[in-house]
């Protein structure tokens, strides 16, 4: 991927960032906050792609760990912020 | 599958996350939003196990052992978040964000292991990036799960020549980082590493107990910065798509965390190098308190016009948001105005205490915030503060250099009558002195605050 595409692609996200969430309420900062903090358990597909080309038993182990604590944020995060927001139901 | 195709799915999984986030924003989205986000996670990871890298084929290597990991994940995840008491959750939002900044610190060194001479300037330049930034939040969020456990002092920790070993320590990161990029090897980047570890550290250490939330908010952004790191290492737009919105969306919602509680984020960030041995304040003389029993409370509430329940970490703690509850739909069969007022950062973090209430069935519309209920105090005749302190402390309004000063409070000191339920004379999670509980109108109800508001609603129903 050319590095222009890249700066592209990082500049339109940075903006696409501050503008989804500047007009939240403060009732909404911590299921936010921990939506968000689910969201980069993405992290996950990264390590299961150095596990697949991990070639020395250094690497393998060290690319099990971080698949390991990557699900637990992505998965973990999820569950705990619709645990959240399970409480806003039924409200107006 | 092509790269193309690939690259395709990765970018509908990022607008699914640009979705979540802006559902996220709204409270009758915010469930379905999160729902949103999670499809796309679930998305993103399925469509890996499809694809062939270059240089690799199908299934992939390591299958057993990439479903095996996973699988633990999820048998540590999944329950964690499943049982973890609603009072405890800000810690592990704490904990699933440094885990997740250790991930990406660990995929960044296997991924520069691997690439080993092949790696281009650039490459390297991102790996240290994330391996220094994944580090810090993961050793940094690890204390912000110990301070919010009260596992270590809250207070900010503070020793003598505290900031030169940080400037120190940051500037050790700084020129192991580039010793990395100039002369590349193991050693060096694991140096770095280790570094970067005891820097998250000695970073958050000195951040006081209110500030916790600002920081695990903005290390929450760091780890999203890491893992768009991550992917411009590993070539991966689903990566750089979700780091990079969550490194933004998560930079702004640390600054409005800080505006709401009245916090300048650049003291917060910089408190390390600012911060001074405080002077123990505490110089314990016994000073008369007025203490009331559940029954002198029950009369002052029976004959009050107006009363606002000002719910803290404490009421949370106790469990008594279903008697809290009990007591209001009470008092209000009494013809008596009742309203909560809550402060944004009751609870332990911006939005915890609406979530807790919510969880008791609390009317929506009895939730007052801070800008609606303070106008009101004055026509308050009486103030009940369960199990909260700093946010009712006046000493934010008045005493300059308290580390509270300049957060905004709920004024209970202008209603004709405030009742502190309190288990002790304890300070807040602040650490500090609170002028309010000596105050001639002020009564204090010592005690479990479960305990002490059910011994209230039955003298008050005896009335």
């Amino acid at each position: 991927m050319s590095a222009v595409a890249i700066i592209s692609i990082f500049t339109l996200a940075v903006f696409v960032g501050f503008e989804v969430v500047s007009k939240v309420s403060s009732t909404l900062h911590t299921p936010l906050m921990s939506g968000a903090n689910a969201i980069h358990g993405v992290i996950l597909v990264g390590a299961i792609i150095v596990a697949d080309h991990s070639s020395t038993n250094l690497e393998l182990g060290l690319a099990v760990a971080a698949i390991i604590l990557a699900t637990i944020n992505m998965v973990g995060g999820f569950v705990v912020t619709d645990r959240m927001l399970e409480m806003f139901k039924g409200k107006k | 599958m092509s790269r193309t195709l690939y690259d395709l799915i990765g970018l509908f999984a990022g607008v699914c996350f640009i979705l979540a986030l802006k559902g996220l924003s709204h409270p009758k989205t915010a469930r379905r939003g999160n729902r949103i986000g999670a499809v796309g996670a679930t998305i993103a990871t399925l469509v890996v196990f499809f694809y062939t890298n270059p240089g690799s084929s199908l299934p992939l290597n390591n299958l057993g052992w990439i479903l095996g990991a996973i699988a633990v994940g999820g048998v540590i995840g999944v329950p964690a978040a499943r049982k973890v008491q609603m009072t405890q959750m800000p810690q592990l939002v704490a904990l699933f964000n440094g885990v997740g900044g250790g991930a990406a610190a660990l995929v960044a060194i296997v991924e520069y292991l691997h690439l080993g001479t092949n790696a281009t300037t650039a490459d390297v330049i991102f790996t240290v990036f994330t391996v220094i930034v994944g580090c810090v939040s993961f050793s940094g969020s690890i204390i912000t799960f110990l301070k919010l456990q009260e596992l270590m002092t809250t207070r900010p920790v503070v020793f003598p020549g505290g900031r030169f070993v940080i400037a120190a320590t940051l500037v050790a990161v700084l020129g192991v980082g580039a010793w990395v990029v100039s002369a590349l090897g193991t050693a060096p980047l694991l140096i770095l590493a280790a570094l970067s570890l005891l820097f998250g550290i000695l970073f958050v250490l000195p951040v006081g107990g209110a500030d916790v939330p600002i920081v695990i908010s903005l290390l929450n952004a760091f780890t999203g910065l890491t893992v768009a790191a991550s992917g411009y290492v590993l070539n991966s737009v689903l990566l750089i798509i979700a780091g990079t919105l969550v490194g933004a969306s998560g930079t702004i919602l640390t600054r409005l965390m800080a505006e709401a509680m009245g916090r300048s984020l650049f003291g917060t960030l910089f408190g390390a190098f600012t911060a001074k041995p405080q002077a123990s304040s505490g110089v314990a003389e016994e000073r008369p308190v007025r203490s009331g029993s559940p029954d002198d409370v029950a009369i002052l509430l029976n004959y009050a016009r107006r009363v606002v329940i000002v719910p803290g970490f404490g009421l949370a703690v106790a469990q008594a948001q279903h008697t809290v509850r009990e007591l209001a739909d009470l008092m209000i069969s009494k013809g008596i105005d009742v309203a909560y007022g809550i402060h944004p950062v009751a609870g332990r973090m911006p939005g915890h205490m609406n979530v807790l209430l919510a969880e008791a069935n609390v009317p929506y519309d009895q939730l007052l915030e801070m800008d609606e209920v303070n106008p009101t105090f004055g026509q308050t005749d009486v103030a009940i503060v369960i199990g909260a302190n700093d946010v009712v402390n006046p000493a934010a309004q008045n005493t300059p250099g308290c580390p509270i000063y300049g957060m905004p409070i709920l004024e209970v000191s202008n209603a004709a009558n405030v009742v502190f339920l309190k288990r002790s004379m304890r300070p807040g999670f602040a650490g500090i002195e609170n002028e309010l509980l000596y105050d001639p109108k002020t009564m204090l109800l010592f005690g479990d605050a479960k305990a002490s508001l059910t011994k209230v609603v039955s003298a008050l129903k005896a009335l």
